[in-house]
């Protein structure tokens, strides 16, 4: 599960919106199989720095090198665009926290997962079918809703019916922007439970944008604390969370309310 | 055979920045080794930092000062300094852990909680379990609990869930944080002799029990924590 070499590098990486901060001299490395997590509040800096990774956002300067599938290593900034879509559909993928931005909401639940696979050249109807079953059983949708909208579904659906849009390709890495926000809490607690399953069976590597600490400590081994763009602590996350050293950091697990 | 486990001149203190920044001493000049095969108990009042010292042994509290030498396959590897990956691997391969309180997640059965550290090294899911069931049987856990996860367990039946689970692998080190504190005399017979095994199998072993049969039953050898007592040098 765990290589010697990173799946991705990231140098110093910075986005300013004008004169304005969006995240500053960011740097770490992310090795397979580990689930990163970045919090903070709103305002932060974790979207800018999520979006600036995933390519949606191009930064102000820094470096963010990916290792291929081919084991070459290439710089997301200085790739095509057709290249960098071509990841995004494939060996990458995106968890929005709201699944409208991520699904299709008019065109069928197995179409929804069909779709990436036809993208990477799937062109036989049966086995797209059969994937796409297949992977709505693994995300909990049962077979008898493959042909309904995403609109016709729960909130808690949508979001495993986007999960399961994401993995079929069998992605090495996964962005998620608040993967449980907006769920009710026992909704919130069976997709953490699906997600944890299958990034340890997947071996995936992936980055976790969360404010929730509990998502962060229940997902990831590592976490990066962010503040005003900037990251203040960073660490294995139960480190983190049960030995906090920067002041920001001693303040958001101190607002935990116990249940 | 190099030692498991020498730390050396290892401080520990807290600073709260939400109070003023007031610096709370914990531990210093902390220095002690354990071999194979030995059962090491830290002792002292509560308050004194054992489970400060367990901690950063574990790379789960930050170490300020000092060193923390494992013996990690062939290599010896500095935890207090060591990277966050590098320690993730020490826990997978050669520390183990059994916490005062079990961390439950949602929807996992015991059975799997107690089988996840032999299938995260790369054990098949059914032999995994197979080991599972063996040690919760010998813990006297009602095999119908099995299939449920463990969250509304009793506080006894979490703690073997626990151990259980801190016993499956075959670390060389083993960190023991109270395993019998809500055990009955019959569960705790089991646990020291779960221990005993461990000695004889070369595994170094550290530990805190405040029950004093227990203590008596496996240490080999007590560490008094108020030897590193912060301040102490200045009193």
């Amino acid at each position: 599960m765990m290589t010697d070499e990173p799946l991705l590098r990231v140098s110093a990486l910075s986005k300013f919106y004008g004169s304005r901060i969006g995240c500053e001299d960011v740097s770490f490395e992310l090795w397979p199989g580990e689930v990163l997590a970045v919090v903070g509040e709103s305002g932060s800096g974790k979207t800018t720095l999520l979006n600036c990774l995933s390519t949606r956002l191009l930064p102000t300067s820094g470096t963010a090198s990916y290792r291929m599938r081919d084991e070459t290593w290439r710089d997301l900034y200085r790739m095509s665009e057709a290249e960098r879509r071509f990841l995004m559909r494939t060996d990458w993928g995106f968890v929005h926290q709201n699944p409208a931005d991520g699904l299709r909401m008019t065109v069928s639940a197995g179409a929804n997962v069909g779709e990436r696979l036809m993208a990477v050249g799937d062109r036989h109807y049966g086995n797209i079918r059969a994937s796409a079953v297949d992977w709505l059983g693994r995300v909990e949708i049962g077979e008898d809703r493959i042909d309904d909208e995403p609109r016709a579904f729960s909130g808690g659906m949508r979001q495993r019916l986007q999960i399961a849009r994401n993995l079929v390709t069998s992605p090495r890495l996964v962005f998620m922007d608040e993967p449980t926000g907006g769920l009710d809490v026992s909704v919130q607690a069976r997709l953490l439970d699906l997600l944890r399953g299958l990034v340890t069976d997947l071996g995936l590597a992936a980055i976790v944008v969360t404010h929730d600490l509990a998502v962060a400590r229940l997902l990831s081994q590592r976490m990066m604390v962010m503040k005003d763009g900037r990251v203040v602590e960073t660490g294995l996350t139960d480190r983190v969370l049960d030995d906090p050293r920067a002041p920001y950091t001693q303040l958001l697990v101190s607002s935990i309310l116990q249940v | 055979m190099a030692t498991p486990l020498v730390v050396s001149e290892v401080a520990k203190s807290f600073t709260m920045h939400l109070r003023d920044g007031i610096r709370l001493p914990v531990v210093a000049d902390v220095s002690f080794s354990i071999k194979a095969g030995e059962c090491a108990v830290l002792g002292g009042p509560s308050g004194a930092g054992k489970s400060s010292i367990l901690k950063m042994v574990y790379g789960n509290y930050a170490v300020d000062q000092g060193q923390i030498i494992v013996k990690h396959g062939d290599q010896l590897i500095d935890l207090a300094s060591a990277s966050p990956r590098t320690v993730l691997q020490i826990r997978r391969d050669t520390i183990g852990y059994v916490s005062q309180f079990l961390r439950t997640v949602p929807r996992v059965s015991a059975l799997d909680v107690v089988g996840e550290p032999l299938v995260a090294r790369g054990e098949k899911r059914e032999i995994a379990r197979e080991r599972a069931s063996d040690l919760l049987s010998r813990l006297n856990l009602p095999e119908r609990l099995w299939s449920l996860p463990p969250a509304t367990f009793s506080g006894g039946e979490q703690q073997r869930v626990n151990i259980a689970r801190g016993f499956i692998t075959d670390h060389p080190v083993l960190l023991l944080d109270e395993p019998t504190a809500s055990l009955d005399a019959r569960n705790r017979e089991v646990v020291i002799g779960l221990i005993g095994e461990k000695k004889k199998a070369g595994v170094a072993l550290l530990g805190i029990f405040h029950d004093a049969d227990v203590r008596e039953a496996v240490a080999d050898r007590i560490i008094d924590v108020t030897d590193f007592a912060a301040g102490k040098l200045a009193a």
